[in-house]
């Protein structure tokens, strides 16, 4: 079966869509990304859509979805590298990804992920997981 | 009004959406539409072409480059047979879904277009017609 392919490095899950994803595609990236955050005990999620020429309601529901149970699962996801035009009919759609932490490139958006961490962990007192 | 090219594609399963979405895309851009105006008249085909597949239970779209005297332009008709649409004033309602959506479907596709001709009858079907100019 298709599926797009999720990369550890270090604490942190990558992902690169660079398929005009249907339905069914996306619902399976969707459970294959909380399985592999359970499994690794991620701290955060990347998802690099450089590379999407359209996101419709659908896939902003699923990047939603995404957000949510990560942050359920003790996890951050940052979206990142929105094409301009996206991000304008995004919002005329009348979907500006509540819940959803964006950044402009993946760089961008690992140190978000990184300051995310290192604030929490200040806050917990925690070492290891 | 002169139609340059005419394609009518059937939606049966989700690669069905995936491919109207690049042929629409094909058209925008022989059209000369900005990277923009690709951008929503594809996502409303995105968006119209899924509610056809989900709500209607499969159809067709029809695809057409037009040329009127001023300006050049993309319609995309798209229709089903299914069980129609009993308040489509409701169904314009952002936020208003049956199929477990955000609702944001029809009313972002209206949002999204120049011109939003929608007719539906109950036991009947759907037809939405979306044109965007460039």
């Amino acid at each position: 079966m298709e599926r797009i392919p999720i990369l550890k490095m270090g604490d942190y899950l990558l992902v690169t869509i660079q398929v005009d994803m249907h339905d069914r595609l996306a619902m399976t990236l969707q459970d294959d990304l909380t399985d592999r955050i359970a499994t690794t005990r991620a701290r955060g999620v990347l998802i690099d859509i450089s590379s999407l020429e359209i996101v419709d309601s659908f896939i902003g529901r699923m990047l939603g979805n995404i957000a949510a149970m990560s942050r359920v699962l003790d996890a951050e996801t940052v979206v990142v590298g929105m094409r301009p035009a996206v991000a304008i009919t995004l919002v005329e759609l009348g979907l500006s990804l509540p819940g959803v932490r964006t950044a402009l490139n993946v760089e961008k958006g690992m140190s978000l992920l990184q300051g995310v961490g290192a604030e929490q962990e200040n806050l917990n007192g925690r070492g290891e997981r | 009004m002169a139609v340059v090219k005419d394609e009518t594609m059937s939606i049966r399963s989700s690669e069905d959406v995936v491919r109207v979405r690049q042929v629409a895309r094909e058209l925008a851009v022989s059209q000369g539409l900005g990277l923009v105006d690709q951008t929503k008249i594809v996502t409303a085909a995105s968006e119209l072409a899924r509610n056809t597949l989900d709500h209607g239970g499969g159809g067709t779209v029809r695809l057409e480059a037009i040329n009127s005297e001023m300006r050049r332009g993309l319609r995309l008709t798209f229709e089903d047979q299914g069980p129609g649409i009993p308040d489509i004033e409701l169904a314009l309602k952002d936020g208003y879904t049956t199929g477990g959506g955000l609702g944001l479907g029809l009313s972002g596709a209206r949002r999204l277009s120049n011109e939003f001709e929608i007719f539906s009858r109950v036991g009947e079907g759907t037809r939405v017609t979306i044109t965007r100019w460039k």
